[in-house]
C-alpha cells in the first residue's frame, strides 16, 4: 500500500491489516473517507448523517488500542451503518420525517458489536423510509442515486449503504433484508450483499418494520468482507428473544478452504420466468456456467409455490408493520402534529405528517388484512402459503447444498419509472422474497455488467449455512472480477 | 378489486391516519391495486395446511423473572415531544 491515493479501493479485510501494521492510521483513513464522502455524496445523497467529530473520536481511541488486547478485529476501520440502527447520541431517523429529529440514548446490538470489533462509524445510511420500499424513493431525505448512472436508482430499502460501499466511500456498511432490502440493492449497485439466517444476527436497537421477516446483514464489495462482518455481528443476544443460540462458525476460516467440487447447486425454473431481463438472465446463467467449471453439480429443483411469494410478503408484512408501528404515536417519541383538539386527532395528525405515502399504504393494507372478517381469508390464507414455500425449500435442500438464480429481475431502473404504481414496484423482489418468507440466508454477488449496469447472482442456503454460502462466493470471486469493478464516479474524488 | 370511499376512510380510521378528502382516490385505487395482487393466494390449495407463524418454528425463550433494567426515565424522555415532572403530556382526555 504506497499513499493514501488507493485507499478507497482497498477491501475492509486489506483496511484493517494496513492499520493494525501500522501502515496508516485510523484518524488518516477516517479523514480520508470522510473528504470522500464531501466531494461525493452530494451527488449520491447515500447517507443522511455524517458526524465527523464523533468518527475522528472513534478513530483516536483505535489508534490508541493498536497492538493492545483491546483491538478487535476491525480496528479503526470506518464503517456506516443503516438508519435503522440506533445509535447512542447519534440521530436515526429510518428515513421518516416521523424520527427526523430521534436521537437513541443506546446502540443498536449490531452497532455495539461492531464498535467492539473495532470499527468507526462515519455515518448513518439513507434508505426507504421504514424500510419499506426497493428503491429508495420513499425516503424523506430524497432519493439515493446509484453511483453507475446517477439517474438511476441503487434499489432499495438499503440503498444508502449499497450505494455508499459501490462508490467506495466506505469499505461496508450494515443493511437490514426483509424481503430482499440488502441482496436487491446489491445486485443493482455491483456489491456483495448477505442476507443471514433469521435470528442469526440479534435485532435488538434495530427499528422493527416485520418482525417474522426482518433480519440485519451486510453491504461489502467482497464475500471475504462479509465473512469479517458476519464474525463480529453473529451470536446470542438475550435483550432479542427471537436471536437464536446456535453455534457460531468462524466464517473467516471456511473461506480458506472454498471449493465447489462437487456442491449441488439447485437452479429452479421460477427463478428463470417471464419477468426476468434477458441480458440478466444471461448474466446469471454464465455465472452459473463458472460455477459449473470448477466441479459443481447443478440439479434440478423445483419451487412450485414460489409465485405466490410476494402476494405472501404483502400480506404479512404489513399485517406485521401495522402492528409495529402503531408504536409512533406522537407521545412518547417522534413527530408530534401541533395544535390537536384532542387525543385521537394527536394520533391521527401526527401519523399522518410523519409517515409518507408508501408507509401508510403498507399500514393500510396491514390494517385491512387483519381486521374483522377478512382475517382468515388473508392473513391466515398467507401464512399457508407461506409454509407452502418453506416447505417447498425444504424439499429443494434434499437435491441440493444451494440454490442460485438471479438476485433482481432487472438492472437498475430510472428514477421516478416505478413509483406511480405500487404493484410493478413490489415485483422487483420478486427472486429474494422466498428467502426471508422461509427464514433462509443468501447472498448476492456481483455476475456481470448488462449495459453498463451491474447483474447480481443469488445462492441461497439452509438455515445457518452462511459458512457454505460465503464460501461458494468468495471461491466465484476468487475465478471473476465483476466485485472489482468500480462505477466511474468512483475515480472522481482524488 | 376496488374500494369504495367509506372503505378507505374506515381502513384509514382503524390505523389511525387521517386520509384528507383529495387523497381518498389514489388510496383507493393503489389499496385495490394491491388487494387484487394479493388475492392471487385465494387459489392456492391449503386444505389441511398449518399455518406459518416463525420461520424457525422456534419456541419463546424464557428468563427468570427478575427486573434487568435499570431506571433510565429521562434519557428516554429527552425524546418526547412534551414532558412534565417525568409524566408525558397529551391532550386534555378528562372533560
Amino acid at each position: 500500500m504506497s499513499g493514501a491515493g488507493a485507499w478507497h479501493e482497498c477491501t475492509l479485510a486489506e483496511l484493517a491489516r494496513g492499520v493494525r501494521d501500522g501502515a496508516y492510521t485510523s484518524v488518516a483513513l477516517t479523514e480520508y473517507l470522510l473528504a470522500r464522502v464531501d466531494a461525493l455524496d452530494p451527488v449520491l445523497n447515500s447517507f443522511v448523517t455524517v458526524d465527523a467529530e464523533r468518527a475522528l473520536a472513534a478513530a483516536r481511541a483505535a489508534d490508541a488500542r493498536r497492538g493492545t488486547a483491546a483491538a478487535g478485529p476491525l480496528n479503526g476501520v470506518p464503517i456506516a451503518h443503516k438508519d435503522i440502527f440506533c445509535t447512542d447520541g447519534l440521530r436515526t431517523t429510518c428515513g421518516s420525517r416521523m424520527l427526523a429529529d430521534f436521537v437513541p440514548p443506546y446502540d443498536a446490538a449490531a452497532v455495539e458489536r461492531l464498535a467492539a470489533a473495532g470499527c468507526v462509524t462515519l455515518g448513518k445510511t439513507n434508505m426507504d423510509e421504514f424500510a419499506m420500499g426497493s428503491s429508495n424513493e420513499t425516503s424523506w431525505f430524497g432519493p439515493v442515486k446509484n453511483p453507475w448512472d446517477t439517474s438511476r436508482v441503487p434499489g432499495g430499502s438499503s440503498g444508502g449503504s449499497a450505494a455508499a460501499v459501490a462508490a467506495r466511500l466506505v469499505p461496508a456498511a450494515t443493511g437490514t433484508d426483509t424481503g430482499g432490502s440488502i441482496r436487491q440493492p446489491a445486485a443493482l449497485t455491483g456489491t456483495t450483499g448477505l442476507k443471514p439466517t433469521y435470528g442469526r444476527v440479534s435485532r435488538w436497537g434495530m427499528i422493527a418494520f416485520a418482525s417474522s421477516l426482518d433480519q440485519a446483514g451486510t453491504l461489502t464489495r467482497t464475500a471475504e468482507d462479509a465473512a469479517l462482518m458476519l464474525a463480529a455481528m453473529a451470536g446470542l443476544d438475550p435483550r432479542d428473544s427471537t436471536s437464536v443460540d446456535a453455534p457460531v462458525p468462524d466464517y473467516v476460516a471456511a473461506l480458506a478452504y472454498a471449493d465447489v467440487r462437487g456442491l449441488r447447486l439447485g437452479v429452479p425454473g421460477a427463478f428463470f420466468d417471464q419477468h426476468l431481463d434477458a441480458g440478466i438472465g444471461r448474466l446469471a446463467r454464465e455465472a452459473i456456467a463458472v460455477l459449473e467449471s470448477g466441479g459443481a453439480k447443478i440439479v434440478e429443483v423445483e419451487l412450485p409455490n414460489l409465485h405466490l411469494a410476494i402476494p405472501v410478503y404483502y400480506v404479512v408484512a404489513p399485517a406485521e408493520a401495522s402492528s409495529n408501528l402503531s408504536r409512533f404515536d406522537g407521545v412518547r417519541f417522534g413527530h408530534r402534529a401541533a395544535g390537536a383538539k384532542d387525543l385521537l386527532d394527536l394520533y391521527e395528525r401526527s401519523r399522518s405528517e410523519g409517515f409518507g405515502d408508501e408507509v401508510k399504504r403498507r399500514i393500510m393494507t396491514g390494517t385491512y388484512v387483519l381486521s374483522a372478517g377478512y382475517f382468515d381469508a388473508y392473513y391466515l390464507k398467507a401464512q399457508q402459503v407461506r409454509a407452502l414455500i418453506a416447505r417447498d425449500f425444504e424439499r429443494a435442500f434434499e437435491q441440493a447444498d444451494l440454490i442460485v438464480g438471479p438476485t433482481a429481475p432487472t438492472p437498475a431502473f430510472a428514477l421516478g419509472a416505478k413509483t406511480d404504481d405500487p404493484v410493478t414496484m413490489y415485483l422487483n423482489d420478486i427472486y429474494t422474497v422466498g428467502a426471508p418468507l422461509a427464514g433462509l440466508p443468501a447472498i448476492s454477488v456481483p455476475c456481470g455488467l448488462h449495459e453498463d449496469l451491474p447483474a447480481g447472482l443469488q445462492l441461497i442456503g439452509p438455515h445457518f449455512s452462511e459458512d457454505r454460502l460465503l464460501a461458494a462466493a468468495h471461491w466465484f470471486q476468487q475465478r471473476t472480477d465483476w466485485h472489482r469493478q468500480a462505477p466511474a464516479l468512483a475515480a472522481e474524488a482524488g | 378489486m376496488s374500494l369504495k370511499a367509506d372503505e378507505v376512510l374506515a381502513i384509514a380510521r382503524l390505523a389511525r391516519l387521517s386520509v384528507a378528502d383529495a387523497e381518498v382516490g389514489e388510496h383507493a385505487a393503489k389499496l385495490g391495486s394491491i388487494l387484487e395482487m394479493i388475492d392471487q393466494l385465494q387459489a392456492a390449495d391449503t386444505a389441511g395446511i398449518e399455518p406459518m407463524a416463525h420461520p424457525l418454528s422456534q419456541g419463546q425463550r424464557l428468563r427468570d423473572d427478575v427486573a434487568t433494567e435499570t431506571d433510565r426515565r429521562d434519557d428516554y424522555q429527552r425524546n418526547a415531544p412534551a414532558v412534565h415532572d417525568g409524566l408525558y403530556l397529551v391532550p386534555r382526555v378528562i372533560e
